[in-house]
């Protein structure tokens, strides 16, 4: 399959300390790919030069190239809010807008204006919702602040905020860290669902939600993507024995 | 287990003991120190508010008048109000009689009879001020048991005041001038509206020029000025002008805006332009801690979602940050409406009797007055200037109140 984003030779800085060393990967679409590996490894930092989330610190400078569909993301011509439309992201902590749970869902197509009005909204944030499995649980109550959901309800409110803008790509940053085990096995079968239409990419540290969700998985350590490939091959045959160890918990 | 580690419990509880010992002996502390400020700040109410409430009322002689026909100029009322004053003492022959019998009268009684008396005919029951001398000896301010000659009122102005008392001419009422009139030489007659309003102008002049251009500061500052050596410099000098004794505002503001602007003197323009240059950094500092106290991941999420630099700051981290930023302004309010020193150095401690109808009136300001009654040698002043602190007190307690209530109420709680 012809893959949606490919990097070659990234390297990372922030300010001197390299955090990315040559980089190269390609990702599939509509398939999850999960990132893996120890604390510190650079996999959210990798996940972050996919959207350019990078560019917001302060010292931070990449080197390489990064496509998505053969075209460079980090181009000059590129402009980086077409990028971040095009690319969601999904935080490691849910972090709703302290607004409505309609207005959290109805931000990015109000700021990118994709409805005419008022009707086509409500359609597309009720869609969102919907995709998100999250409709049925706030539908009586979409005026509510979203910061008022449960935890796990405000991470697929973040999701469904996300969809909305209907990106290609999704980017989840151990979107499960901050949930229990009931919301996180939500998000995971979401997650599955989702996988039919956009392309997603997961950083995290479970190596359990790794194989229950993803179709690929690299692992990263010392901020050098270690190996790469699908996700039952990597678990059941790493070729590398750093990649063995990781996985059978003999260190991270 | 080693010998080293033997008695661990046994060692454990003797240090708590002592740890517990400590922790009582802190908390004792603290609560010393806490009921040390609540009897100083008691005494404090107490010494300002004892000798100031009285200030909000005033004794006032009824009589009756004949009512002199309208338009009648203010000497023809004064000599009515005499007239009157004397059948009522019996018309006291010796001029000195007579003299010390007006000094019972406030100075400005005339007005108050023409006022009562306008628009009527014949025999009219009008309510006229005491003198400061007069209202102080009955609010026993003045020790009667004195000798005659070491007190400043005689044995016949006793007399007159008591049988005037018996007979139920003189009513102790709420202090309308006070709350209606500006400055006056005389203390019964002295008002404090007069400073309130110079305060109002002094304060929308302050925050119509410091308001934008410290909120924009601000956000600039915080939400996308690159972090270098520039901005990291300009930030201790806002730290530093917060800091900075308010009365070099004062000279700054006389040799900027009276000096090289030739701006009137003594007016609220002035004043509120010192007070903006005073209120700047507080309001800068204030705004700035408020949209760092936002959470970097609302901006992350906007960014997320494919906002703008301009759009994130605007639609989610100002929002999210103007209760704090709300409370900022009403502290620098607080702020601005108790200075004096760079007032006084902008000339805004003039005598003004009349109320200012725009800022370029010559004002005065609510600190500034009580100053200036505070240096004042009558009775009656040192009584309004508790008074006049009194209504400073409630207005800072009432500012400080909304602040409270406005954090509370639109406080935004994350996560």
């Amino acid at each position: 399959m012809e893959p949606i984003i490919t990097a070659s030779n990234v390297n990372v800085f922030y300010g001197e300390k390299q955090a990315l060393h040559d980089v190269s990967i390609a990702i599939e679409p509509r398939a999850i790919t999960a990132f893996i590996g120890p604390s510190g490894c650079g996999k959210s930092t990798f996940l972050r030069c996919l959207n350019r989330m990078n560019d917001l610190i302060p010292g931070c400078r990449m080197e390489g190239k990064v496509t998505i569909h053969g075209q460079d993301i980090y181009a000059p011509a590129q402009d980086v809010v077409l990028l971040r439309a095009r690319v969601g992201m999904v935080f490691q902590k849910p972090n709703p807008f302290p607004k409505s749970i309609y207005d959290n869902v109805a931000y990015g197509p109000r700021i990118h204006r994709l409805c005419e009005d008022k009707t086509a909204l409500d359609a597309r944030v009720e869609l969102a919702l919907r995709r998100a499995a999250l409709w049925d649980d706030v539908k009586d109550r979409l005026g509510m602040p979203g910061t008022s959901l449960s935890g796990g309800q405000q991470q697929r409110l973040c999701i469904a905020r996300a969809i909305a803008v209907d990106p290609e790509i999704i980017l989840m940053d151990e979107p499960c860290s901050a949930l229990d085990p009931i919301a996180t096995a939500k998000i995971e079968a979401l997650m599955d669902e989702l996988k039919e239409q956009f392309t997603l990419i997961i950083v995290t540290h479970s190596m359990q939600q790794a194989q229950r969700v993803s179709t690929r998985a690299a692992f990263f350590h010392l901020g050098r993507l270690v190996e790469v490939g699908g996700t039952k091959e990597l678990f059941n045959a790493p070729t590398l024995p750093q990649t063995r160890d990781y996985i059978t918990g003999r260190y991270g | 287990m080693s010998n080293v580690m033997r008695n661990t419990p046994a060692l454990i509880q003797a240090s708590l003991r002592r740890r517990h010992r400590a922790e009582r002996r802190f908390r004792a502390y603290g609560m010393l120190a806490i009921g040390f400020a609540l009897v100083m700040l008691g005494y404090l109410l107490w010494s300002i508010a004892a000798p100031g409430i009285s200030g909000f009322f005033r004794h006032e002689l009824t009589l009756e008048v004949e009512a002199e026909s309208v338009g009648a100029d203010i000497d023809t009322q004064y000599q009515s109000m005499v007239t009157a004053v004397r059948t009522l003492a019996g018309n006291p022959a010796s001029a000195v009689e007579r003299r010390q019998l007006l000094a019972l009268i406030g100075s400005f009684a005339a007005f108050d009879l023409r006022d009562q008396t306008a628009g009527k005919t014949g025999k009219v029951l009008v309510s006229l001020p005491l003198s400061d001398l007069a209202d102080q000896t009955l609010k026993g301010r003045i020790d009667r048991n004195l000798p005659a000659h070491l007190r400043p009122i005689s044995n016949q102005q006793l007399a007159w005041l008591d049988g005037w008392q018996k007979d139920g001419r003189i009513v102790y009422r709420l202090n309308r001038d006070f709350f209606t009139k500006g400055d006056s030489r005389a203390p019964e007659a002295a008002g404090f509206l007069g400073s309130i309003i110079g305060s109002l102008w002094l304060l929308l002049v302050a925050l119509v020029v410091a308001l934008p251009v410290a909120i924009l500061a601000a956000i600039y500052l915080e939400c996308f000025a690159p972090k270098n050596r520039l901005t990291l410099a300009l930030e201790v000098a806002i730290n530093n002008l917060a800091a900075v004794p308010s009365i070099l505002y004062g000279l700054l503001g006389l040799a900027l805006f009276l000096h090289w602007f030739g701006l009137p003197r003594s007016s609220a323009l002035v004043g509120g332009l010192t007070l903006a240059m005073l209120i700047l950094p507080v309001l800068i500092i204030a705004t700035r801690a408020a949209l760092a106290a936002v959470p970097s991941s609302m901006r992350e999420a906007a960014y997320g979602l494919g906002a703008s630099p301009l759009q994130a700051v605007f639609q989610h981290t100002v929002p999210y940050a103007l209760p704090g930023i709300m409370t900022g302004i009403i502290l620098g309010i607080a702020r601005a409406i108790g200075e004096t020193a760079p007032l006084l150095m902008i000339g805004m401690v003039a005598f003004v009797a009349d109320i200012p109808r725009s800022p370029f009136d010559a004002a005065t300001a609510m600190p500034v007055q009580i100053f200036l009654w505070a240096s004042s040698p009558e009775t009656g002043f040192i009584e309004k200037t508790s008074t006049g602190i009194l209504v400073l007190l409630l207005i800072l307690i009432l500012m400080n109140a909304l602040a409270i209530r406005l954090r509370q109420r639109y406080e935004l709680r994350w996560g």
